[in-house]
């Protein structure tokens, strides 16, 4: 713990205005990753995860302002950035494998090229040297190198995959940020793509966001996990205290709704009520609403963070213990 | 009650609602000007199956497997190559859905309904919920306006959207993902079918709000006697609704069974690879890692051997110089399609 985070998020809070107001999508986040650390958000649609990943990339359209807070990337925040600065940074430093992403390849451009281009964009490099560079990084996403000067159209939807993660590496960023990478998948190759991105992850010492609905593709992939609920981190510790022991009770109806294959067939849970209007979201505890334990308190406070060693919610009736 | 022997033969079989022999669906590969005819993509080829009443059987499989070809067979949205698709096998006189036409048709779409996946695009924008439950009574004129919002009432709050008067004369966009999965079921169920194709209905939807329409599915088919094909990609979702479940690769059916048996017990190599596959929600769970290779392709004149052969690791000769294997019962009622299981 001694070392510096690769990446500080503090109070961090990112309003869209749109005409009827203000939606509070990222509101007041606090959270840090260790090098070669893997953190998972996992949330419903529309609880900011992908607003988090765009305000971290500085990728937000115009109508989104950062009200507060800081993003520090290895001691530097990188809020107050010009766009020009920010650029250095992008890619070199932190860069993003989108969802759908195997979709956003040029189909008229080979794909080695579009990789060649990304890499010549943010290094200055040597047309041999990219290639020579391109060629390794196909060997570290387990794709044929002879399928560089192939077009993509002629991947497949997994190959395709790899390809843009092969793009993402390309200037070894200390920080990958993958939103639902996996989502558009099947399952088996699914299977592929996450144990590779685990397995350069652990080479190359790398530091990962992993965003995603997939409760299970959380659990298998992060070292450290974040709840969102309704713009907020609701409950942040290690994996197996969230997912064994959570505290909020958001975080035991996510985990008691989610289907499994295997172990004992469970009575699934349900929620009742929908996720809130972020124009508008509830006084208090946003999830009080539609929470079974709620009581006034809830509705009108903000909750206090409940510490159980490296593990906290935001709650005012934690659970367990 | 007369005790005749000749009818309760046929009765034995009078739970079946839904029997298909033989289905096949091909498709032309693409022929344009820049590409000759490339043969026939064999999307369905030559299932068989069964579902009874108040039975909901699941479709799994990857993309491209076929099983929304055979959910839109089953309720003719599109035509048959070949194959039966008989309606209450047990009557004297079942209906042969494959290949019906002009009014008979149109009575069978009262019997067999279907839910899709996206409640964002089967809506129209433009009609209020009253208009879109009511659309099918429409068409097949039944009753007038007042009967009309009778049902529509009660077939809303059945689904839960309570109390009824408050979602009438609302339109889509003013609805959650959930609430809209609510009416594309309450129009499936309103003209009380017999049958209901459900395309992959709460792959869409939050897990939150995922298990109540899955509750919900499971409630009206008790209730109603509804049977259910239920198409999925999601095993997990699979173990919670499904009482049995088929598992499809490349237009075949490769195994069928009771659902918990086949979850715990799989036989065919492509079930074991495909559950070995499913991520687990606890990260003190290790997975065993999968033993097949490469992705699905798309089976364009298939040669007559497993369909599975060139990704199965059991594969051996035998599997190579014989036609596709029969779906056998390899114990506890369990069918796969596999020589070597």
């Amino acid at each position: 713990m001694s070392e510096r985070p690769v990446l500080a998020v503090e109070d961090l809070t990112m309003h869209y205005s749109i005409k009827a107001g203000a939606v509070r999508a990222v509101d007041g986040v606090t959270f840090s990753i260790e090098r070669g650390q893997a953190l998972g958000l996992v949330g419903e649609s529309g609880s900011g995860k992908s607003s988090i990943a765009m305000t971290l990339l500085r990728l937000l359209p115009d109508n989104a302002q950062i009200l507060r807070g800081k993003i520090l990337l290895d001691g530097v925040d990188i809020v107050p950035l010009s766009e020009e600065r920010m650029r250095e940074y992008r890619w070199n430093r932190i860069s993003m494998i989108f969802q759908a992403a195997m979709n956003s390849l040029n189909p008229v451009y080979k794909v080695g090229e579009q990789i060649i281009e990304a890499l010549e964009a943010h290094l200055e490099s040597a047309r041999e040297e990219s290639i020579e560079r391109v060629r390794r990084l196909y060997d570290v996403v387990n794709l044929d190198p002879g399928l560089i000067v192939r077009y993509p159209h002629e991947y497949s939807g997994g190959m395709r995959q790899r390809a843009i993660i092969a793009m993402a590496l390309a200037c070894e960023p200390d920080l990958i940020i993958a939103d639902e990478p996996t989502t558009a998948l099947d399952v088996i190759v699914q299977d592929h793509i996450l144990r590779e991105m685990r397995s350069i992850q652990a080479e190359l010492d790398m530091s990962m966001i992993y965003i995603s609905h997939d409760m299970a593709v959380i659990a298998e992939v992060s070292d450290v996990v974040g709840v969102m609920y309704a713009g907020k981190i609701v409950e942040l510790g290690g994996t197996a205290d969230v997912f064994h022991s959570p505290i909020h009770p958001y975080t035991r109806s996510l985990m008691s709704a989610f289907p499994s294959v295997t172990g004992k067939k469970r009575e699934l849970g349900t929620l009742t009520g929908e996720p809130p209007n972020l124009l508008d979201p509830p006084e208090g505890c946003r999830f009080h609403p539609r929470c079974p334990y709620a009581t006034d308190v809830c509705s009108n406070q903000e909750p206090p963070k409940v510490r159980r060693g490296n593990h906290w919610a935001a709650c005012w009736n934690p659970q367990g213990e | 009650m007369t005790l005749d022997i000749a009818k309760l033969v046929p009765s034995l079989d009078s739970r079946i609602l839904l029997k298909v022999e033989g289905l096949r669906k091909y498709y032309r590969a693409t022929a344009n000007r820049f590409r000759r005819n490339r043969g026939l993509i064999h999307a369905v080829d030559g299932i068989d199956f069964e579902v009874a009443k108040d039975e909901s059987l699941g479709l799994v499989g990857e993309s491209g497997c076929g099983k929304t070809t055979t959910g839109k067979l089953l309720v003719r949205l599109i035509d048959p190559t070949a194959g039966r698709i008989l309606l209450n096998p047990g009557q004297q006189q079942p209906t042969d859905i494959a290949t019906l036409k002009g009014k008979p048709l149109k009575a069978f779409r009262r019997k067999v309904q279907i839910i899709f996946q996206d409640p964002y695009e089967s809506m129209n924008p433009r009609r209020t919920i009253f208009d879109t439950v009511a659309e099918p009574l429409k068409v097949q004129k039944m009753g007038g306006t007042l009967e009309h919002l009778d049902r529509v009432s009660h077939m809303l709050e059945l689904v839960g959207l309570t109390p009824p008067s408050t979602f009438l004369f609302r339109y889509p966009h003013e609805l959650s993902g959930g609430q809209r999965q609510r009416v594309a079921i309450a129009r499936a169920l309103i003209v009380e079918p017999a049958f209901v194709v459900a395309d992959e209905p709460t792959s869409m939807l939050d897990v939150s709000i995922r298990t109540g329409v899955m509750r919900l599915m499971e409630e009206l088919a008790a209730r109603l006697g509804i049977g259910y094909l239920y198409i999925t990609h999601d095993l997990a979702v699979a173990r919670y609704v499904c009482d049995r479940i088929a598992v499809m690769y490349l237009g075949k059916i490769v195994e069928v069974g009771e659902t918990e048996e086949l979850l715990q017990r799989p036989k065919h190599p492509y079930t074991q690879a495909l559950l070995s596959a499913v991520p687990v929600p606890d990260p003190t769970f290790t997975r065993p890692p999968v033993r097949i290779k490469g992705g699905v392709s798309v089976p364009v004149d298939p040669p007559d051997q497993c369909r599975f052969y060139s990704r199965c690791p059991l594969a051996d000769d035998f599997c190579r110089d014989n036609p596709h294997p029969p779906l056998e019962d390899k114990g506890a009622g369990q069918l796969a399609a596999c020589y070597k299981a």
